[in-house]
């Protein structure tokens, strides 16, 4: 092993060599992490996937009563042309007993048309209700029938392990008949 | 040679308590710390450590760029536009990925150069330098199918025609090249087989590496002078050598990035834009750069040999024979000194050697017909006659220059040339 | 020293040779905005040669790898690229009958080939397939410059040589006889900017846009390049300092 200069021999360089040594592996270090970069930024969404992530829908075949199911990012988003009983119903109840307290005016942008997205907030199935005939739970909105949570006309969940409302999607009405999701 | 095993001094009482059940840590300190390197490696000891950071980069740009590709006839080139346009930072990865194996070529075929002057494949290290044989060929297999993947005009034909070098082999050929291609033509099946070894193949690299390390630090690195050296003329590979590659690793890196920013696509042909054809050849067909040396002596053979071997099996035959004569050079170099620098005679043949092989280099992309081939044919048997004659021959008639005792000891009067254990 | 001089003495003797080059005329050489280290695209120069790759190309040229959102990459604002695709229509799969229906496009769509398929293409063009533009730009030798000499390359053939029915003579294409009509006539587009339509405008626009579509991230691909220069310069300094003081304690 050859020697290496030690102790007094190097002291007066000893500074200088610490500084240099933290300055070139710090750079190294740095310029490693940005390189990680995009490794990681690689496997969020790519353009043609964002590209499609807002939806257009034409409201106008959709009936007083009817509910239909889109597909907004490969989720299900329920779209309820509501009666005004139901709409009724939803600004009648009082928020006191509601699990997550929300007036219908915050979770509908027109009273007529509630647009929720179709995931329980339980464990993620989707809650049936949405087509005629279909078990709509004690609160005429959405019955989950995984574990049994009820959702009311707004969407808000009433009955049942879900800790939250159904979520609402971001969405604006293009024109009084198109409603653009996303 | 044998060095002792010196448990790894922590700081850290969890470290100690790992290292006590599972000693890697220590494993690393001895190899990568403390290992005891000559202090006279020059700058081509580089190209090994870059070599290795190749194919960690080769290994983890190709495991993310797999996450986006399809392995299918139809998608695939679809797929690797769709990496170049939608993917976030997919064209960065991809041209890293294809660029990477031109600098890991590169950096292994000067790893080898370098090894053949200063003799690194004799005695003690003979073995060291067959597992690098094979690491260069599980390299090649590993480019050439990576290649195919994109599914373009020369993908498809480099694998036509790789594929049908197997047809050369008498009576069972041709079942072969189907059993290779699962079809009657390179098609879907050979696509997905493909990208199955292209995938598992790196991983059986980084295995050879591994043993390979293994090996080199059983036996010590060789160093200029070629001779054996004492413990004094040696020094603890960390900080030195780890300072010294990282340097290195920058200057390579800024080829590596002149290659990737400013000219991705300078070493592939433009054709490999179109989507596969079955029906239409190319009118040229060029392998990578790095296999221009062997397409060379490939296409050479445009005669019987012998009369009894056909020139198609011949050029194959030449062509496998010029990797596999690797694998026998330790035995058939008879000299007893290591380095070039003191065989005189040698020199000039290694360095004939490396411009044969940068000119059999350039007729590989050249048409193989009037001088073009000519010159083939003399690069091909001058390459086979530096293993199979000069080496034997030389270290029988050289005179090597007086060899040093040590590092420390300068050449004092002819000392006798030291015989390699 | 001599090493070199055996070299050089080696490469001239191969270059000697290489004497009986084939009968291929060279492209035009031109110089473009996108070329070199600090090149690119010329905008002004896209949204013009957009506008004649899309009245004189597209009505026989498919660009799979075209989507009207691309447009934003030659500074198209969103609305416009919006009001665009809607002029084309698209034909969907499936309603609810499970008949394909035809909708107006979106900018997510790819811009609408001309031909469903390669028998109809080849069908409406005696015989031949159009080429596919998307990545033309990179896929031939000469790339901006053998696009460019096409399309401005056409003559008379010389006399005595003779092609086959329905081609046009171009020296630069392989073979001299081409398939493809002479696209391009001065004025058959008329920019919006009052650029004179010439030929050679026209083709010296429609090039760099094809140049653009081939390869539309290479101004982030040199940006990005800048950088890690500047970078690495900066830590290949630090660590040859590092390396010889490291160094310096031998000896």
């Amino acid at each position: 092993m050859a020697e290496a200069k030690t102790g007094a021999q190097a002291g007066e360089r000893t500074t200088r060599r610490d500084f240099l040594e933290l300055v070139a592996w710090t750079t190294l270090g740095v310029g490693a992490a940005a390189t990680l970069w995009p490794f990681i930024d690689s496997l969020n969404p790519a353009a043609d996937t964002l590209a499609l992530a807002t939806t257009e829908v034409d409201l106008e075949p959709i009936e007083v009563g009817q509910r239909v199911t889109v597909v907004w990012r490969g989720k299900p988003v329920f779209i309820s042309h509501r009666t005004p009983e139901e709409i009724e119903q939803a600004r009648a109840t009082p928020l006191e007993e509601l699990k997550d307290p929300e007036p219908d005016e915050a979770r509908a942008q027109r009273p007529e048309w509630l647009v929720v997205i179709g995931i329980c907030t339980h464990l993620g199935c989707v809650p049936a209700g949405n087509r005629a005939g279909e078990e709509r739970g004690g609160w005429g909105g959405w019955f989950c029938p995984c574990h049994g949570s009820h959702y009311d006309t707004a969407g808000r969940i009433r009955q049942g392990p879900a800790p939250r409302n159904l979520d609402l999607p971001p969405y604006t009405f293009v024109s009084d008949t198109v409603v653009r999701i996303g | 040679m044998q060095r002792e095993f010196v448990k790894a001094p922590f700081k850290s009482g969890v470290l100690k308590w790992i290292d006590d059940r599972l000693p890697v840590l220590s494993w690393a300190y001895n190899e990568l710390v403390i290992y005891p390197a000559p202090r006279n490696l020059n700058y081509w000891w580089n190209l090994g450590s870059l070599a290795g950071f190749m194919l960690v980069v080769q290994i983890v740009t190709g495991v993310v760029l797999a996450m986006h590709y399809t392995p299918n006839a139809e998608m695939a080139f679809d797929s690797v536009e769709r990496i170049m346009r939608d993917v976030n930072w997919g064209w960065l990865l991809r041209y890293l990925h294809a660029n990477g194996a031109s600098m890991f070529f590169f950096a292994v075929y000067i790893h080898m150069f370098r090894g053949l002057y200063y003799g690194s494949y004799k005695a003690p290290r003979e073995l060291l330098w067959m597992i690098g044989v094979v690491i260069l060929l599980l390299m090649m297999a590993t480019a050439f199918m990576g290649y195919v993947l994109p599914w373009g005009q020369m993908s498809y034909w480099a694998a036509q025609v790789i594929t049908n070098l197997f047809s050369a082999i008498p009576l069972v050929g041709d079942t072969i090249v189907t059993w290779l291609w699962g079809g009657f033509v390179v098609g879907n099946p050979t696509l997905q087989r493909f990208y199955a070894l292209h995938y598992l193949l790196p991983f059986i690299i980084f295995a050879f590496v591994f043993l390979h390390i293994l090996a080199l630090h059983q036996t010590g690195s060789n160093n200029p002078l070629g001779i054996d050296l004492t413990a004094k003329d040696k020094i603890p590979f960390h900080p030195y050598y780890t300072v010294k590659d990282v340097f290195g690793l920058c200057l390579f890196l800024l080829l590596y990035g002149a290659l990737v920013f400013y000219a991705p696509d300078a070493l592939v042909v433009p054709i490999n834009y179109e989507p596969a054809n079955p029906l239409q050849t190319p009118l040229h067909i060029v392998p990578e750069w790095y296999f221009l040396p062997f397409y060379a002596m490939l296409r050479a053979i445009n005669f019987d040999i012998l009369w009894i071997i056909p020139a198609k099996l011949g050029g194959v035959l030449v062509m496998f024979s010029s990797i596999l004569v690797l694998f026998f050079l330790p035995w058939l170099d008879t000299s007893k000194v290591r380095s070039a620098t003191f065989r005189p005679l040698y020199k000039w043949f290694f360095w004939l050697f490396v411009a044969n092989a940068l000119m059999l280099g350039y007729l590989g992309a050249q048409p193989p017909e009037g001088w073009y081939l000519t010159l083939s044919q003399l690069g091909t048997a001058y390459y086979f006659l530096f293993f199979l004659v000069i080496m034997p021959v030389l270290g029988k008639i050289e005179r090597p220059r007086p060899l040093p005792e040590s590092l420390s000891e300068p050449v004092l009067g002819a000392a006798q040339p030291q015989p390699a254990k | 020293m001599r090493r070199a001089v055996v070299l050089v003495v080696l490469m001239a003797f191969v270059w000697a040779v290489q004497g009986e080059a084939a009968e291929v005329t060279e492209p035009v050489e031109r110089e473009w905005p996108q070329e070199g280290v600090f090149g690119t695209y010329d905008r002004a120069a896209l949204q013009r040669g957009f506008l004649v790759f899309k009245e004189v190309c597209a009505v026989c040229h498919a660009v799979k790898y075209l989507r009207f959102r691309d447009l934003a990459g030659i500074g198209f604002p969103d609305e416009e690229i919006k009001a665009l695709a809607r002029q084309y229509t698209v034909t969907d799969c499936c309603d609810d009958a499970g008949e394909p229906f035809e909708r107006p496009a979106i900018p997510a769509d790819p811009f609408p080939k001309p031909f469903p398929n390669e028998q109809a293409a080849r069908a409406a063009n005696n015989g031949a397939l159009p080429t596919d533009l998307s990545l033309i730009v990179k896929s031939r030798e000469g790339h901006e410059n053998y696009v460019y000499s096409i399309l401005t390359g056409y003559l008379d053939p010389p006399a005595g040589e003779e092609g086959p029915e329905g081609a046009y003579y171009n020296p630069y294409f392989p073979g001299h006889w081409i398939a493809m009509p002479p696209p391009l006539s001065e004025g058959i587009v008329e920019y919006p900017d009052g650029t004179p339509a010439t030929v050679e405008q026209m083709a010296s626009d429609v090039t760099q846009f094809l140049a653009w579509l081939a390869e539309p991230t290479m101004e982030e691909r040199k940006r990005l390049g800048l950088r890690f220069f500047l970078f690495m310069l900066v830590v290949t300094g630090i660590f040859y300092a590092y390396k010889r003081r490291i160094w310096s304690r031998l000896r």
